[in-house]
């Protein structure tokens, strides 16, 4: 019964506990803004990295409830920053890509809004955690970390791959394209050494007569 | 013997009361629970702006065989109050979610608070897009639509709340089931990694042979286009009896 009332209580926690992890598009000239309402003191990550497109950087701002810049980077390709809330309200990040004239670029972002909710309410309570416990919540924040690494391992593995698929499309389009320049000069190379000499046959003709 | 009988009948009638009394409260607690599960996914995530016809639209690359859950709730800006309304009827969201083939796995429209649930059966890049289905709103008159986001992937989509009640489990062992979820998702995606290594190795090693055929072909064309030129010429000059 009472394990039932305190799973309501992680309930109810969870509400205030969040990580957002979002790759969205933002096309040239665009900036795109996210809000979040944070309580003070807070501990917050917001971490992102340019995916595809350009140069691969973007420039990222983010202020506190009073307007207040907090962090402003501009053609950043990645960067983490962790703040405390220093006040509540609604904090705002934005990504922008108004320098770049042509190129969408795809834009990653993890904001962290305090610490992960805890599986039981029993870990902020007063009994100690046996062994077995602690050693899975060891593990557990080891595990966390590697899907942290592999997350920007793949990112970054996907903007290699990109880039390659990109040179390979270019390479295939550049090949047709040069061979047929190289055959439309080299035909009217001899067709207009031709003329040339056409019209000097008829001028020498002329002059004779 | 009458009143034995009588006071047995009583007592029992008395714990089946309280029997049923306790199984009442359980099951409020665990509509309680439930209903407390669903409003917290929908309190207070991310939100963004977007017009409304707008259509905006996320990312996700995830290995396959992976539940994705996605929760948003909109709102409308009222422009007489000038802040936004905590809930409107009849604006509906419309969300699409394509496959890295560009097919289309989800395409439905919601209220204006709603949950999408999808499990990726290919691996690749799924885009998930959202837009309100404002066509027959005059209202909006050019309105901008606050919408809550939140998108949970792989083992970040498990409500272990639920895990435990369903299977029962201690303390212990829905801490293993956590690490087993996450070790699993960590699996998937080193298969995932593997298969996008391949991808890249072939893109490679394509870009590789076309760049080596390609300088053989155009040195080929280069020199048969010169003994062309020349032969051309060269007969062209004798028949004008030049050379």
């Amino acid at each position: 019964m009472l394990f039932w009332f305190l799973l309501l209580c992680v309930q109810l926690m969870l509400g205030w506990i969040r990580a957002s992890e979002l790759t969205f598009e933002l096309p040239d000239n665009a900036k795109q803004c996210f809000y979040e309402d944070i309580s003070i003191g807070t501990k917050c990550t917001l971490e992102f990295q340019v995916v595809t497109g350009g140069h691969y950087d973007v420039d990222c701002r983010l202020e506190d409830p009073d307007g207040t810049v907090l962090y402003k980077e501009m053609k950043k390709q990645y960067d983490s920053f962790t703040f405390t809330a220093s006040r509540n309200g609604t904090f705002k990040f934005c990504f922008s890509n108004e320098f770049s004239t042509f190129t969408h670029k795809t834009v990653y972002f993890d904001f962290q809004v305090g610490d992960d909710p805890p599986l039981f309410p029993n870990e902020n309570g007063v009994t100690a955690l046996t062994q077995m416990e602690s050693a899975c919540v060891s593990i557990h924040e080891a595990l966390k970390s590697v899907i942290d690494y592999q997350t920007h391992f793949r990112l970054r593995e996907t903007q290699g791959r990109s880039r390659a698929e990109d040179l390979n499309t270019r390479v295939a389009f550049w090949s047709i394209g040069e061979a047929f320049i190289l055959l439309v000069v080299s035909i009217s190379q001899v067709l207009l050494l031709r003329s040339f000499f056409s019209d000097k046959k008829t001028t020498t003709t002329r002059v004779g007569s | 013997m009458g009143y034995v009988a009588l006071a047995l009948r009583m007592r029992s009638e008395r714990f089946t009361c309280s029997v049923k009394m306790v199984a009442i409260r359980m099951q409020f607690t665990v509509y309680l629970v439930l209903l407390l599960n669903i409003y917290n996914s929908f309190v207070s995530a991310l939100y963004f702006h977007i017009g409304e016809t707008e259509k905006k639209c996320f990312i996700e690359e995830i290995p396959d065989e992976t539940m994705i859950i996605g929760n948003y709730r909109t709102q409308l800006y009222d422009k007489q109050k000038e802040e936004y309304l905590p809930a409107t009827q009849g604006l509906g969201m419309f969300v699409e979610v394509k496959d890295p083939d560009e097919k289309v796995i989800l395409s439905r429209q919601y209220g204006s608070e709603g949950r999408f649930i999808f499990t990726s059966h290919t691996p690749g890049e799924h885009q998930i897009c959202l837009h309100s289905n404002s066509s027959k709103f005059a209202l909006f008159a050019g309105g901008m639509l606050r919408v809550h986001l939140d998108i949970q992937v792989g083992e970040h989509a498990n409500n272990y709340a639920e895990i435990a009640a369903k299977d029962k489990l201690t303390e212990l062992q829905l801490r293993v089931r956590q690490l087993m979820e996450q070790v699993d998702q960590i699996q998937k995606e080193q298969n995932y990694q593997r298969y996008r290594e391949e991808r890249f190795r072939q893109t490679s090693e394509s870009t590789n042979q076309r760049v080596l055929w390609w300088s053989i072909v155009q040195t080929l064309i280069l020199v048969a286009i010169g003994f062309w030129q020349m032969r051309h010429l060269k007969s062209f000059f004798e028949a004008k009896k030049l050379v």
